[in-house]
């Protein structure tokens, strides 16, 4: 029998960045992450001097094959004036910056330091769609899963054709995910794509006419999506639009110690579970329909915090495809497995519905620059659960539990993270 | 068998000379595909054999693929000529993923999970270069 899992001392979150995400020809990690930092001591209720932060812990997944570059902590170091103090880069593909954040987090429990900051960052959009695809593929099983020809979308495919026949969903359960990421992405200022599927449409109806193109027919947002010219096949059965973008960005978020949170700001977060679990490629899976890992990282997290899938309030989930964010709310009990599907086509995951989930707009819409995910979703946390999410604020008066699952590569490494406004 | 260490370039000369191999823990008789150095049951190292394999099973699950990674779009497929992955289910109760050949990747409604495959090994490039790659094909 495990002992419960617990943090030497109580950590806290007292501010939180990030810069706009988006596809920069003209900005990079340095000047984006410079963006996301600023934002986070503007953030701090009471002032932060930069001089109080001991360490910090940044994501990135592979910027030494986007942009050749290597070896970031130092470089973050002298950016942000924090040299010779140290900062240490963590390398969980698209889990990183919570890895970074975890690492935050015990180096504060453990007594070593008082304040320190995490975040993570990611610069893709300087090589080719193709390049891309590679790159993201390093984060595969290359000599069994990756030798074979598949790729990122591919893996997520193959689990959507799994899971479809063994709980009797179809794509069209899929474009569910979609339009509810859509709809909540024009009330997120930093997201990379700020529009519904119908404005999409609308705009790309409005564009032919001015080029005095065909006119396309499509008479709403099912249309849009069914049509392949529109929305084309990536890997069957996922479709451009069940595919989050390339993007770049930067995230940062602060923590401190408990006992010090009030010096910071009378309104902290406080980290109440944290969970990391290791996945294995398709070819060792009993059931191709979940994520191991992700029940792995729940289980943690849920042991730490004495929390249940049903206190939690609303989550940002990793949907990177949306066939992910269906399995995610399955493997963290926020529905039964195979019900997900259901809850979706219901409504029950929409900003205004009983378990909100993506009211970001999810890495679909917000985008996904992969290291800066993780302590991305915990900004929405943060924003939504001090009621400063503006427009797209959850109308729940009574937010008070928010959490966090981040996932990398194609589940090898899960994440889930609870937080608590008291 | 030809000692060779267990080792996923050991698995890949294999594969060079149309072996297809997994591994067998002595002690424990446990079968794994593709092979591993360290018994998941034993956690031992020691006692590992090569085990081949049939090449017989049948499609777990599957996708096809339209936007290829550049060494797929280099081998000539791409949006108009997909390619279909998948995870095989050995007959000898383990898994592969694979390549999947002889299915129409732009009908992939039409391929059906449970079809009967066979090894069907795939050989590219030459000289130096020259790689096999693990394929399926329906029986
Ligand atoms: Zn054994």
């Amino acid at each position: 029998m495990q002992r419960q899992r617990k943090l030497g001392r109580g950590v806290a979150v007292v501010g939180a960045g990030m810069s706009k995400f988006g596809v920069y020809a003209d900005k990079d990690s340095r000047d984006l992450l410079v963006e996301a930092y600023t934002e986070m001591l503007t953030s701090v209720d009471k002032g932060i001097d930069p001089e109080d932060i001991d360490a910090m812990w940044f994501g990135n997944f592979s910027n030494d094959f986007w942009v050749r570059q290597a070896h970031w902590g130092p470089i973050v170091a002298d950016i942000l004036g924090h040299a010779p103090r140290p900062v240490t880069r963590n390398e969980g593909a698209c889990a990183s910056s919570t890895l970074a954040f975890r690492d935050g987090v015990f180096a504060i429990a453990s007594g070593f330091y008082d304040v320190v900051m995490v975040g993570g960052f990611e610069d893709m959009s300087k090589v080719s769609t193709e390049s891309a695809t590679e790159g993201l593929a390093l984060a595969l099983d290359l000599p069994y899963e990756g030798c074979v020809g598949f790729t990122f979308p591919g893996v997520f495919a193959a689990t959507a054709v799994a899971y479809f026949a063994k709980y009797g969903a179809n794509p069209d359960h899929l474009k569910n995910v979609t339009i509810k990421s859509h709809n909540n992405a024009p009330l997120n200022p930093k997201a990379q794509f700020p529009q519904t599927i119908l404005d999409v449409m609308n705009s790309r109806i409005k564009r032919a006419k001015e080029r005095g193109q065909p006119v396309p027919t499509w008479k709403n947002e099912w249309d849009y999506l069914h049509d392949t010219k529109a929305n084309p096949m990536i890997a069957w059965p996922l479709q451009m639009f069940d595919c989050c973008p390339i993007s770049d960005g930067a995230s940062c978020i602060l923590l401190c110690a408990e006992e010090i949170a009030r010096n910071f700001t009378d309104n902290p977060l406080h980290v109440v579970g944290i969970g990391q679990g290791s996945g294995r490629p398709l070819h060792t899976k009993e059931d191709l329909t979940y994520f191991e890992a992700n029940r792995q990282a729940a289980k943690e997290a849920y042991g730490m915090s004495g929390l249940t899938p049903k206190d939690i309030q609303f989550a940002e989930v990793h949907d990177c495809f949306s066939i992910a964010e269906l399995i995610h709310t399955e493997d963290l009990g926020f529905f039964k497995p195979g019900e997900a599907y259901k809850a979706v086509a219901e409504g029950l995951t929409r900003r205004d519905g009983p378990m909100p989930i993506n009211s970001s707009g999810g890495l679909k819409c917000k985008g996904h620059p992969v290291g800066a995910t993780g302590t991305a979703q915990m900004y929405e946390i943060w924003k939504q659960l001090r009621g400063e999410a503006g427009p797209r604020q959850i109308p729940n008066k009574n937010l008070r539990i928010g959490a966090t699952q981040n996932l990398g590569g194609t589940g090898g490494t899960c994440t889930f993270c609870i937080f608590e406004r008291r | 068998m030809a000692e060779r260490p267990i080792s996923t370039m050991s698995y890949q000369q294999f594969l060079n000379e149309e072996k297809f191999m997994g591994s067998r823990c002595k002690k424990c008789g446990t079968l794994y595909s593709p092979p591993r150095p360290i018994c998941l049951k034993c956690h031992s190292s020691e006692n590992m054999e090569w085990a081949p394999l049939k090449g017989k099973g049948k499609l777990a699950t599957f996708t096809s693929i339209f936007v290829g990674t550049p060494w797929m779009v280099s081998q000539g497929f791409d949006r108009n000529n997909p390619y279909v992955c998948g995870v095989v289910d050995l007959e000898e109760g383990v898994k592969i993923d694979a390549r999947i050949n002889g299915v129409d990747g732009r009908k992939p409604e039409s391929i059906k999970l449970g079809t009967p495959l066979t090894v069907d090994f795939i050989h590219c490039g030459e000289g130096d270069k020259q790689q096999t790659i693990i394929g399926f094909k329906p029986v």
